[in-house]
């Protein structure tokens, strides 16, 4: 039989995937009818939501990064090393 | 690169052409300078110790990604093996009657009136990357690529070598975290 009745576990992981538009339609109606016996996962969803706005608009995406000059270097000569024994 | 042909290797121009884009492609996952580096400088040794299995197939660089993602998996299990050393503190009871409910004081509070919302601004988004920061490595590294860099699902579980389900569970206790995080560092004093 079709289990309505979730876990807060259950129902923030699913609010967790609906985040990234993975939650299914079921899953979905579960969560909505956990939200109306349980305030606390209601105000998680709401929460949560709003963190993943915060995340889309104000972190910093990884910038293209690069090893410093000496990084390199030091990488090339370990490298030359090991051709020279090869 | 020839287009026709076989690809060959020229291992004395590796670093000069790779170097910053395996740098790049490891930082984006693993977010450690020193780890990335490190992966970087195994990536060509492995590179060389390796060059006669070569074929000619793919490129050189295509092939040196391939054994970058398989370093880049080494180092994945080993930090995930390395249990109970950061533990994230759990927010559900795991067992009895009330098992998967919230612990009572893990409850997530209210984080101030609407007003507020004018706080979402550059500070809130630092305080959060804060916070992703304090994550055990093994949950930060899967949550910045599902969600800063936006990997497919798919390509998460084959780079890391989980399972889809296994990968949600990282998620979801990531996202518990950081609210959790976000709740005692900016929202309840």
């Amino acid at each position: 039989m079709f289990k309505f009745k979730i876990t807060c576990d259950q129902a923030t992981t699913i609010c967790d995937k609906s985040q990234y538009g993975k939650a299914s339609f079921f899953e979905i109606l579960r969560l909505k009818i956990h939200f109306v016996r349980c305030k606390f996962c209601a105000l998680y969803s709401k929460q949560n939501n709003r963190m993943s706005r915060i995340l889309k608009t104000n972190t910093r995406k990884d910038a293209i990064c690069s090893m410093t000059k000496e990084e390199k270097e030091a990488i090339r000569t370990a490298f030359e090393k090991k051709t020279s024994i090869n | 690169m020839k287009k026709e042909g076989k690809h060959t290797l020229h291992p004395d121009k590796w670093i000069d052409l790779y170097a910053d884009y395996l740098y790049n492609f490891t930082i984006a996952k693993v977010s450690k300078q020193e780890v990335s580096k490190d992966l970087v400088q195994e990536t060509f040794f492995a590179g060389l110790k390796s060059m006669k299995s070569f074929e000619g197939k793919a490129s050189e660089r295509t092939w040196l990604i391939s054994i970058l993602k398989r370093k880049i998996i080494d180092y994945y299990r080993k930090i995930n093996s390395n249990k109970g050393k950061a533990e994230v503190r759990m927010n559900f009871y795991s067992d009895g009657e009330n098992e998967g409910d919230w612990l009572e004081e893990r409850v997530p509070q209210t984080w101030g009136s609407d007003a507020d919302k004018k706080m979402e601004n550059e500070e809130l988004g630092n305080a959060l990357n804060n916070c992703i920061e304090k994550l055990p490595e093994k949950y930060a590294m899967v949550f910045k690529m599902k969600t800063l860099q936006d990997f497919s699902t798919e390509q998460i579980c084959k780079d890391l070598g989980i399972s889809s389900s296994n990968l949600w569970v990282i998620i979801h206790r990531a996202r518990t975290q950081l609210r959790r995080c976000l709740e005692d560092n900016w929202f309840v004093k």
